[in-house]
């Protein structure tokens, strides 16, 4: 038996972690990978949701979060050396094409 | 409340405390790290340990699926994203200057959500039964409830493949 709010903290303070990496880092690839640690809490907190719930459907939901992260994944990192190529480089707060 | 003769900490608990200390610890040197190949190692090791994490409540496939496509699959190719963008390596190449309040927001989420955490499931009560999941089981599941989403899931994903392709390639006389 595993207390509950264990694997909650264990998944908050993830997920913080991501939070904190995606707002200060400047390489992109950093911030997708601060991206993969807030998904790995949300993960983390469906798995423990099915077993505490003995409902399976948390836990196939994880499976589908896990394969839509390695399409983002896939993606993003395109989308990133896309943007190394025409631009030189992959700073975040450089790459401003969007903004207003 | 533990009864008499339970022990207080079960043996899984401290199995997930020190794989979740590991997690938590990785993912700080990974979001602090000042070189990107070092922040990759991290990522693996943060990832493992939440498959670990998967293993110790039970969830063999989840689990292990994890350790295949994360640490496997994820990890190479974020490898690979580095070692084709030439990133800079050192702290204001890799940090910018909202450090702090960047801190200021994690810590206020971290301690947002420990608060809710705790105020809906007590310490005391509320337990997992870590109940061990037969792969057949999820199966069952997937292919009995979940089969158009798992469809969405293939197209998505060979969408992204083509996408990916398409947007990462040279075209022919450029460069």
């Amino acid at each position: 038996m595993i207390r509950l709010p264990l694997a909650l903290l264990f998944s908050a303070a993830l997920f913080s972690i991501g939070v904190y990496g995606v707002l200060a880092r400047r390489n992109a690839v950093m911030v997708l990978m601060a991206i993969e640690l807030m998904l790995n809490a949300v993960n983390l907190n469906l798995v423990a949701f099915s077993q505490y719930l003995a409902d399976l459907a948390g836990q196939v939901f994880a499976l589908f979060v896990i394969a839509v992260a390695a399409a983002e994944v896939g993606i993003g990192l395109a989308i990133v050396i896309l943007v190394y190529r025409n631009r030189e480089t992959i700073n975040v707060d450089e790459v401003n094409l969007l903004r207003w | 409340m533990g009864r008499r003769g339970e022990p207080r900490v079960t043996p899984q608990e401290v199995a997930f405390g020190i794989v979740a200390l590991l997690g938590v610890g990785a993912a700080l040197r990974l979001v602090t790290a000042r070189n990107v190949v070092h922040a990759a190692l991290y990522l693996v090791v943060t990832l493992a340990s939440v498959g670990a994490a998967y293993l110790v409540l039970a969830a063999e496939f989840v689990g292990w699926v994890q350790i295949l496509i994360y640490v496997g699959a994820i990890v190479i190719l974020f490898l690979f994203g580095l070692m084709l963008t030439k990133a800079p390596i050192g702290r204001e190449a890799l940090d910018n200057q909202q450090r702090g309040l960047a801190a200021l927001v994690a810590v206020a989420v971290l301690i947002g959500l420990a608060a809710l955490v705790l105020a809906a499931f007590p310490w005391s009560e509320a337990r997992v039964q870590t109940v061990h999941v037969r792969t057949a089981d999820v199966g069952a599941v997937i292919f009995s409830g979940y089969v158009l989403p798992f469809e969405a899931v293939s197209f998505l994903l060979l969408a992204a493949l083509v996408g990916a392709v398409v947007l990462a390639r040279k075209d022919e006389g450029e460069r």
